[in-house]
């Protein structure tokens, strides 16, 4: 037990010496010390639970979920109101909307996670090569990021949808396309501030390539603030994409897409409020889970840029 | 505006106006930049639909020589860039094409459909505004108090709360069960025909006609909706209040206020707020164009006839003329926004007049 | 001469994140007639929070203590916000360091100096207008009727710290604190301001405590110096005996300002001793 004390302790004060041996000593303290800023904030906890539960919810869905999410008995169970057999009730087809939520969760972490990874490279490429390349590259660049600002998003998404065709896949797409200005704009200030710093020059005199320069030593400076931006805009991808569904022009069905759940149930909402009801409370609580952790990781990374 | 060009003594206008029509030449230049950008996005849309607009005229049995014509007649045959042009001059006489849903030109019925939209928003704008910003400098001044609480929850829960699932809750709550509010709708049927269109804009048209019991009742239809989009404006408005203000009563000329013994209730609002103000025009005029964008899910969700339930129907029916012409529209406001707050950021603030 | 301020062990502590108390003010004692006092030490060691706790400036979550602290026999400790604030501006001004700051980037000066006088003096807008511009001829601005009506970033920095003094003298208080009142401003024009504040000061009989790090200028101003290390008032000294100096630090500053013609090398350092902190 006090062995365990002991090496605890030590490890505590190797993560938190300020003279670090090694640079992988450096890098894991200074990750450690952000994450003792995170721990502290309960909120940002909380918010992380919730998204570690969601990712189990949608890994063991087969196993959770009590019905099946496309069978229902419509001559006994259609549109019942929650109860202990059907904890949030059924909906207009006999299906347990339990079951459904539970296997929508998939797709919602589906969507958070291809948005993220189409939308982030994009933003962090144009972005570091505009702030790097400069000149006339630079004013092209932000001029078109600037338009796709300019844009109201969703509506923007909706005549990108419009023109590829409805299914999740075109709203994830469409998505992306409205996602990455934002990631550019931060990726481009980082990229100013550290493009006259000494060690770059001295990359450029041993004869880097731009690109080189560019992908190893700008970009990965710039990842962190673009990951906290991203964090703090899933929020924002859920709701387009729950609004996307809701509009129908998202998943299809029979999918259990939250968004388009809320919009089978709107038909009943007067008398059998709980169709709509349950599923927006799970849009709500993932996207309350991902603002509360954004902001958590931005307090731990960036102290200043809290307000 | 013509606070800008009165004539100070000392003969700087001509400079001072020379170096503000500078700056105003360059915006402008980068809002047309913008607007070709916002055209071009909408061109390329519409030339990437999967649907052939040739065969959507002439059905897909016609023969070779038929598909040939109505190609040329539709300009197909030209370079892409002749027809950017010729897109380009159709747009800005306001001829977005036929609607196929309703036959009518795009223009003549978004029209229609916009004063709805326009009501919609501006009630939802006065509102966040309205409370919002007396909120957030209250939550400014008493740091961690209750304002200040309730800030941080509405900011949390409007950056959280699928808009469209909130307008379906406060329907079953305020129209079906409590029944204090008018439903889906702007006004009941019958008084449907009673006042002449004349604006648009119900509470105007009937508050012009006389007509007071029609103009209760499309307040009644009105406030749940406007109240809905109030909502997601104030969280956004009133969190930005209350940093701007932050930021402005930490300043030094905050405490000359006090040295010269002004009440705290000036120092608030004449000093701390009227410098807050100079940001807060942009915030106000983005979160008025944010809730045009809301305006698509809250007019889908209470069947209020406005242009975001216009474009959602054309979505859906695949009509893409009126969905390009209803996303131009939107573009345009949004930019015109973006004009305005600059201006009106020029005329609040003393030092960008100069620059 | 009569006392106009008297200050017994005053306190100023701030909450540190731990929720203690740090003293910034450790026990600061002084009176003051209708006289010139200066406050010199090096930066952080108290002198503009004395300054503003006779104000009643302090920040919120700061506590303020003293034993006595009087002003033209009025109990500070004892008055209420709202006559503390009536003090303010009509009988103790304030000069902060830095125009560019310290004055409402938004609203033109004119107006700044009027709304001075009018928190205190029931004055229509038109003979307020008047007074400023009075004032403004006072302090030695050649076209006040121009000047009114600029906005700060418009007026350099020696006129902007002109247009403060008009602004905290225009309701004629009893005593002005001037807390660095030319740190922020070239050196020449930095003598054409400490004239006026001179003259104004002179003629109308205030009382001045006049903070400032620069020894010199303190000693050229002012009748009596306050030298303060750490919080604490470490020697209490008439401007003309300054060479006869006692204490170790106030030596240690003298023996830092340069004189003409002299060479020295290596600079001297300002040593410290961790007894003057006690
Ligand atoms: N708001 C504050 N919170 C905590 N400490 C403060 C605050 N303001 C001033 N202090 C402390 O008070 C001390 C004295 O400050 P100040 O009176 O401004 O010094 P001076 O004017 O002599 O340079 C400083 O060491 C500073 O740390
Ligand atoms: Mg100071």
């Amino acid at each position: 037990m006090t062995e365990i004390v002991r090496t605890e302790t030590s490890l505590r004060a190797w993560l938190m010496s300020d003279r670090p041996q090694s640079r992988r000593q450096a890098s894991l303290g200074r990750l450690y010390a952000g994450w003792r800023t995170f721990a502290r904030n309960r909120l940002a906890i909380v918010g992380l639970a919730i998204i570690v539960a969601l990712v189990l919810v949608a890994i063991f869905a087969d196993a959770l979920a009590p019905y099946s999410p496309y069978q229902g008995d419509l001559t006994r169970t259609r549109l019942l109101p929650p109860s202990a057999a059907h904890w949030l009730g059924t909906d207009d087809q006999g299906r347990d909307i339990l079951s459904r939520i539970i296997h929508g969760s998939r797709i919602t972490l589906l969507v958070v996670v291809l948005v993220a990874i189409l939308a982030a490279p994009i933003g962090l490429l144009v972005g570091t090569v505009a702030g790097y390349a400069g000149g006339w590259i630079d004013a092209a660049l932000m001029r078109v990021t600037d338009i796709f600002l300019a844009f109201p998003r969703l509506i923007l998404a909706l005549a990108f949808v419009a023109a590829l065709g409805p299914g999740i896949e075109n709203a994830v797409i469409a998505i992306a396309l409205t996602s990455w200005p934002p990631y550019a704009r931060i990726a481009r200030a980082e990229t100013l501030t550290v493009r006259r710093a000494d060690y770059i020059a001295a990359v450029e005199l041993m004869g880097a390539s731009s690109w080189r320069i560019v992908f190893r030593h700008i970009m990965p400076l710039c990842l962190a603030s673009v990951i906290v931006r991203v964090t703090l805009d899933m929020a924002g991808i859920i709701l387009t994409a729950a609004g996307l569904g809701f509009l129908g022009l998202g998943a299809q069905p029979p999918m259990p897409e939250w968004g388009a759940l809320i919009s089978n149930g709107r038909l009943y909402v007067l008398d059998q409020w709980w169709v709509a009801a349950a599923p927006g409370a799970a849009i709500f609580i993932v996207s309350l889970a991902f603002n509360l952790l954004g902001d958590g990781l931005r307090d731990a990374l960036d102290p200043k840029a809290g307000s | 505006m013509t606070a800008l060009f009165t004539d100070r003594p000392g003969g700087r206008t001509s400079v001072r106006l020379r170096r503000f029509a500078g700056a105003l030449g360059r915006f402008l230049g980068a809002v047309v930049l913008t607007y070709l950008g916002l055209l071009a996005v909408t061109f390329f849309i519409g030339r990437v639909i999967p649907i052939d607009p040739v065969l959507a005229i002439v059905g897909d049995r016609a023969p070779e020589h038929v598909i040939q014509r109505v190609r040329e007649e539709l300009g197909l045959n030209l370079p892409l860039w002749k027809q950017f042009v010729i897109y380009l001059g159709k747009v800005l006489q306001g001829d977005f094409g036929t609607s196929v849903l309703s036959s009518n030109p795009v223009m003549q019925d978004i029209r229609r459909v916009f004063p709805a939209t326009l009501e919609l928003a501006t009630l939802g704008t006065v509102i966040g505004a309205g409370i919002g910003i007396p909120l957030g400098v209250w939550a400014a001044v008493r740091r961690g108090g209750i304002a200040d609480q309730l800030v941080r929850v509405m900011a949390l829960i409007g950056y959280s709360v699928p808009i469209f699932w909130l307008g379906l809750m406060a329907l079953v709550v305020f129209y079906a069960r409590l029944g204090w509010v008018g439903g889906p709708g702007r006004i009941d049927v019958v008084y449907e025909y009673t006042v002449t269109p004349w604006s648009g804009i119900m509470l105007l048209d009937t508050a012009i006609a006389g007509e007071w019991e029609a103009f209760a009742n499309a307040l009644s239809h009105l406030i749940l909706p406007a109240s809905l989009l109030g909502y997601f404006s104030m969280a956004y408005i009133s969190r930005m209040t209350r940093s701007f203000m932050l930021n402005e009563l930490a300043q030094e000329y905050i405490v000359t206020a006090r040295a010269k013994g002004l009440s705290e209730s000036r120092i608030i609002w004449r000093h701390a707020l009227r410098n807050a103000a100079v940001p807060l025009v942009t915030v106000v005029a983005l979160s008025y164009a944010g809730l045009l964008e809301g305006s698509v899910l809250t007019e889908t969700v209470f069947a209020w006839p406005g242009l975001g339930l216009y474009i959602t129907n054309s979505l859906q029916n695949a009509d893409m003329n009126a969905v390009l012409g209803g996303t131009i529209v939107v573009g345009s406001v949004f930019i015109g926004l973006n004009l305005l707050s600059d201006l009106l950021y020029r005329t609040l603030d003393p030092r960008t007049r100069a620059r | 001469m009569s006392i106009l301020l008297d200050v017994q062990n005053l306190k100023v502590a701030f909450p540190n994140r731990d929720g203690d108390y740090v003293e910034a003010v450790r026990g600061v004692s002084f009176a003051l007639g209708r006289e010139r006092l200066g406050i010199v030490g090096e930066s952080g060691s108290g002198k503009s929070q004395t300054g503003r706790a006779i104000l009643g400036l302090t920040a919120p979550q700061a506590r303020v203590s003293a034993d006595r602290l009087t002003f033209d026999g009025i109990d500070l400790l004892k008055a209420s916000p709202a006559e503390r604030r009536a003090l303010r501006g009509a009988r103790i001004g304030m000069v902060l360091q830095d125009p560019k700051y310290s004055l409402n980037p938004v609203m033109n000066v004119g107006n700044q100096i009027v709304e001075a006088l009018q928190a205190h003096r029931k004055v229509g807008d038109r003979e307020a207008r008047e007074q400023a511009l009075a004032m403004l001829a006072a302090v030695q601005i050649d076209r006040p009727a121009r000047v009114f009506d600029l906005y700060p970033h418009e007026v350099s920095g020696g006129m902007g710290q002109r247009v403060m003094i008009a602004m905290m003298l225009i309701a004629e208080p009893d005593l002005l604190i001037a807390d660095e009142p030319t740190s922020a401003l070239d050196v020449t024009v930095q003598l054409q301001v400490l004239s006026i504040l001179d003259r104004l000061v002179a003629e109308r009989g205030m009382g001045l405590i006049f903070i400032s790090h620069d020894l010199r200028l303190v000693s050229s101003f002012c009748d009596r110096v306050l030298v303060m290390y750490a919080g604490r008032v470490v020697e209490e000294i008439a401007a003309a005996d300054l060479g006869a100096a006692q204490h170790a630090y106030t030596r240690g500053l003298l023996s830092c300002l340069p004189r003409l013609g002299e060479h020295r090398h290596p600079l001297p350092v300002l040593s410290r001793d961790p007894e003057w902190a006690r």
